[in-house]
């Protein structure tokens, strides 16, 4: 995830931005949307931050009750408090929206992405590549004379470290899934 | 029972099971079979209007002087996006509107087809929902889901997009009880901790302050007599948003007029220093704040809206309150009584001091004029010889729509049709035309500009052909008004097209429509001249030359808090700094 670089005062120049500027403490939630899976409704979602000027820092969606229609969409987004409030208010009152859910505030909650990296090399660096892979209990999926492709699954955090290891071996790709998350207990 | 028809007859049925009694529309080729089935009943009546933006204001206007929804039938491609700039302006006013689109055979959806845009794309951030109908049979359900949600929590547009193999094809009918509208129920009724809290609040105020919008009327009729049985109960001073005009009357004794950038004086301050705002249906717009961070800074803050999106998006609330503005105040009218609640009197008394003071500035005070005409004297005798009269008012956009809401008194909600989220020139000659279809024996007036009023001046055709006797009350500055005074007061005075070149003659344009024009320049005809315009049994056009360079004041500089608001001319040297400038 890349940090947030938002100047001092910058917003408060424009009456289009009338978030109190002092305000400078960004917060990352992760909000679980189910929605109708009906036509359209990812891009009504989509349009929403991308209207309002919210950041999606990843997003997974897919149904998950194939007889009941709903899908759930898994955000992670960052703001400051008031934005993140207005985030949840606003995705609630759309009409095929059924539950905003904000897993960083409701409690524990489980995270997971799952990755899959491309990394080409010969001799030492392969052996390194390998041996780096089992420590993060990472599976190879692929492999040829000079490549693995390994598949990883954990926070993105987790994800993230891999791949900053992975790089001076020879990295060569990555598709990574977005966060998928489900709060803890009952 | 279960009805078979096409989809065309579908959408004439569920209009009529909607209780739909017009609607505002253009044919085209994508919605001839709904067209075909308008021929073949007699129950709903079509106003033909000449442009698809005039048929979504004309709606506006039908909407918002009815409380019922507005409905709109309009073709494919360009007939759809055309009524774009309408249906952005109702989802900014909360208006209820259903759109009803053409779109082409869905077989041919996605192939760049003749008339073919993604409606339904364009107008997802325009709408509060829109659908696509790919089949019949949910033809029916749909458009009764439509009108559902259009009209229930916060009020808005929505768009039904109809491909044309949908219309011909033969589907079942759903009957409206049968629709399916359970999964969109927005809460209604308030928290009663909060109504405590907030009664609570309003026993101790010292100087308070109702602060009401368009929520108030979109309420209803009930909550703007709940409004006014609270302002008797306690006593406190009222101002209002400009949506939110006639919830209560202008000429009541604790009205302090409009708040906010053109607002009153008295109204600002109030806000400004008081220390319990009552927000009532009001969303905190930039047009009423100011600069945010000096926003009535020592105030407690109640927030009434049905839209929980709009607790906490600019002003913090110390109590929100979620829900319909008729069901809270109900339960809040109760406690108070019921607790025997009083006010603080003693303190009350002496913030009406106050305003008094503040009232005694007379900020709407004009220097008049015996040679030429000032738009504000204009509206002083245009409120002056129709008070009292079935009266409906509309205006377009810019110094005259200020000067409108300042000069004119509202008795009543309803009455007052403005473009205020959007500020949309070209809206007020349309609305005036679905006023009028919904009140065919009142006096309804569009305060204009000349500009704006320019914008669809097409729709007196559609006044003239369907004897709807409008008036348009045109301030003639020869300027785009308010545009010119933002140049003088940011830009140097350097006035970039700002002009109004090439008018054309107003009287002779009135005549060439089969409408009449009335022309006045000299101060001492005007009050004949208003008399005239009210007296003909028709569309008159009311050219009123008015004097081209006055500034409309009061005016809290974009970006200035409440208490740096400037009175007249004398004020405004170097009101506005650089910063300033670059707020809209
Ligand atoms: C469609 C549209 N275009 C541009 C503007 C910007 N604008 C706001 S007021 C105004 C001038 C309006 O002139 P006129 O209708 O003559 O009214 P006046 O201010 O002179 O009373 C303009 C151009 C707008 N509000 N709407
Ligand atoms: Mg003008």
């Amino acid at each position: 995830m890349s940090a947030l670089n938002i100047k001092q005062g910058a917003s408060g120049h424009s009456a289009y931005d009338l978030r109190d500027p002092n305000i400078q403490l960004i917060e990352v939630h992760t909000l679980a949307v189910l929605v109708d899976n009906e036509a359209g409704v990812l891009a009504r979602v989509i349009g929403l931050f991308s209207g309002r000027g919210y950041n999606i820092e990843s997003l997974t969606v897919a149904e998950v009750d194939h007889t009941g229609h709903r899908s759930r969409i898994t955000i992670v987004t960052s703001g400051t408090p008031q934005v993140i409030e207005q985030i949840k208010r606003q995705l609630e009152r759309m009409v095929p929206v059924h539950e905003v859910h904000d897993l960083t505030v409701e409690g524990p909650a489980v995270q997971r992405e799952l990755a899959l990296l491309k990394v080409v090399g010969t001799g030492d660096k392969r052996v390194e590549a390998l041996r780096l892979a089992d420590i993060f209990r990472a599976n190879v999926v692929d492999s040829t004379l000079e490549s693995f492709v390994f598949e990883i699954t954990g926070t993105p955090e987790k994800v993230d470290a891999f791949a900053d290891l992975m790089r001076p071996l020879g990295l060569m790709d990555v598709a990574r899934t977005g966060v998928a998350a489900l709060s803890r207990g009952a | 029972m279960t009805r078979q028809m096409t989809g065309a007859k579908m959408v004439v049925q569920a209009l009529k099971d909607q209780g739909v009694d017009v609607i505002f529309g253009y044919p085209g080729g994508a919605v001839l079979p709904i067209y075909d089935e308008i021929f073949q009943q007699n129950d709903i009546q079509h106003i033909l209007v000449r442009h698809e933006q005039g048929a979504v204001h004309a709606a506006e206007g039908y909407a918002r002087s009815t409380g019922k929804p507005g409905v709109v039938l309009v073709t494919s491609g360009p007939g759809a996006t055309n009524a774009v700039t309408g249906i952005v302006d109702a989802l900014m006013d909360s208006i209820p509107l259903v759109v009803l689109s053409g779109q082409v055979p869905t077989f041919m959806i996605g192939n760049d087809a003749f008339q073919e845009a993604d409606t339904v794309g364009i107008t997802r951030p325009c709408t509060k929902h829109n659908w696509l109908v790919r089949d019949t049979d949910k033809l029916s359900d749909t458009i009764h889901q439509a009108f559902h949600v259009a009209t229930s929590g916060r009020p808005g547009p929505v768009l039904v997009d109809i491909p044309k193999d949908v219309q011909f094809a033969t589907g079942t009918y759903t009957p409206k009880p049968q629709a399916n509208i359970s999964h969109y129920q927005p809460r209604t009724k308030g928290d009663p901790e909060a109504i405590a809290a907030m009664v609570a609040l309003m026993e101790t105020a010292e100087r308070p302050i109702f602060y009401t919008g368009g929520g108030v009327i979109n309420s209803g009729p009930e909550a703007t007599r709940l409004v006014r049985a609270f302002v008797q109960e306690t006593g406190f001073p009222i101002t209002s948003t400009l949506m939110g005009l006639g919830a209560y009357p202008a000429s009541g004794d604790k009205w302090l007029g409009m708040l906010g950038m053109h607002g009153l004086y008295e109204a600002n301050l109030a806000m400004h220093g008081c220390d319990l705002m009552i927000n009532i249906g009001a969303r905190f717009d930039d047009r009423i704040t100011g600069r945010v961070a000096d926003f009535s800074p020592n105030s407690k803050k109640i927030h009434i809206d049905i839209d929980p999106s709009s607790i906490n998006k600019v002003i913090r609330a110390d109590v929100p309150i979620i829900g319909d503005v008729t069901e809270i105040l109900t339960d809040a009218l109760a406690l108070w009584k019921a607790r025997g609640s009083r006010t603080n009197t003693t303190a009350v008394a002496a913030w009406w001091k106050q305003i008094a003071q503040w009232q005694a500035v007379k900020c709407l005070s004009y220097t008049p004029d015996s040679a030429i005409i000032k738009p504000q004297y204009a509206l002083e005798r245009l409120e002056a010889l129709t008070v009292g009269m079935d009266r409906y008012i509309c205006t377009e956009v810019g110094q005259h729509q200020m000067w409108a809401a300042q000069f004119l008194g509202f008795e009543d909600p309803n009455r007052w049709m403005t473009s205020g989220g959007l500020g949309t020139m070209g809206y007020g000659m349309p609305a005036s035309v679905g006023v009028q279809v919904a009140h065919r024996d009142a006096l309804v007036i569009n305060v204009a500009g000349e500009a704006s009023w320019l914008m669809n001046m097409q729709e007196m055709g559609t006044a003239i052909q369907y004897r709807l006797p409008v008036k348009q009350f045109i301030l003639n500055n020869e300027r785009l008004g308010m545009v010119r005074q933002w140049q003088e007061l940011l830009h140097g005075e350097r006035y970039s097209h700002s002009w109004s070149e090439a008018l054309p003659d107003f009287v002779k344009l009135a005549e060439a429509f089969g409408a009449k024009g009335i022309r006045v320049s000299d101060p001492a005809d005007l009050d004949e001249a208003i008399r005239e315009m009210i007296a003909y049994d028709g569309p008159v056009i009311f050219d009123c030359l008015v004097s081209k360079h006055e500034n409309c004041f009061p005016m809290i500089p974009s970006g200035k808090p409440h208490n740096e608001m400037l009175l007249g001319e004398a004020d405004t040297k170097g009101a506005i700094g650089s910063t300033g400038a670059v707020l809209v």
